[in-house]
């Protein structure tokens, strides 16, 4: 990945781009992130039912993929959803997945997708 | 109609003739004028002044949407914001179509409630989730889905003319 496309992926989004995490139809925790920095920091923190609700619909997915434009965090994410794992075991896989994915990204010499 | 200091006080027979019209708004002055026993003209003239006062603020046809067919999904959404935003929040939200009637609430907590229209539950998410929450100073937000409606309907002058005594 180059250091172009790592920039343009750590950068910080507008707050109208912002994930905004539901528990269910229109429940909003009051948690959003504005960059992968803040979303990894989110998936920690936030009620696991708003994980569960967010991957079932495939939010994560579509907001890496689109808004982030990260292609391979949203495939890994969307491998998550199809493991099927809820709760804790959950929230672990999918934090593990992103701080993995972000210190790569920070640390570009340990780069490789 | 008494008019003093920008004022308006209502006397009895405006009472009746807005009581009337919140009955049936498409009878006719003359058909008001004999219930209430007066004539057709003073009808026309109070009404009129109501009218330009925005005492009567319009008429309306109340359409029943399940038999119109009109698929509809209704919730009421509280949000909760920082104070110092309040007003703000609930002013775009008013802005908005999906958005029925709005109010702030000074309870425990400064809320604002407002009633929203939508399509479906989809629309109704991604509207609260694009829309409202990126608004500066929303906390957070609870909406509570309206699975049957019970009863729906406006003040009547009829009960405050009784709480008067008119």
């Amino acid at each position: 990945m180059t250091v172009e496309n790592s920039s343009r992926i750590l950068r910080t989004v507008p707050r109208e781009k912002a994930f905004y995490f539901f528990t269910s139809i229109g429940n909003y925790t009051g948690s959003s992130a504005v960059s992968l920095k803040e979303f990894m920091e989110r998936i920690n923190a936030v009620n696991v039912k708003s994980l569960e609700f967010h991957l079932g619909r495939g939010d994560f997915e579509k907001w890496t993929a689109e808004v982030l434009e990260d292609k391979w965090l949203a495939n890994e994410i969307n491998r998550i959803m199809r493991s099927g794992l809820t709760g804790d075991g959950l929230r672990n896989q999918l934090y593990l997945t992103v701080s993995r994915h972000f210190k790569r990204l920070t640390n570009p010499s340990s780069t490789r997708f | 109609m008494k008019l003093k200091n920008k004022e308006v006080t209502l006397d009895r027979a405006d009472l009746e003739i807005l009581q009337a019209l919140q009955d049936d708004s498409r009878q006719t002055y003359t058909a008001i004028g004999k219930r209430l026993r007066i004539s057709h003209s003073t009808v026309y003239d109070r009404v009129k002044r109501m009218e330009e006062q925005n005492i009567i603020r319009g008429y309306t046809a109340l359409v029943d949407l399940e038999k119109a067919g009109v698929r509809n999904v209704l919730a009421v959404v509280t949000v909760y914001t920082d104070p110092k935003e309040t007003e703000g929040v609930a002013e775009k939200l008013a802005k908005s179509c999906k958005v029925l009637e709005v109010y702030t609430s000074l309870s425990d907590e400064l809320v604002i409630m407002a009633k929203v229209w939508a399509g479906s539950q989809e629309e109704l998410h991604e509207f609260i989730a694009s829309w409202v929450a990126p608004l500066q100073g929303v906390l957070r937000i609870r909406t509570s889905i309206i699975t049957k409606k019970l009863k729906e309907t406006y003040f009547s002058i009829e009960n405050y003319s009784k709480r008067l005594h008119l």
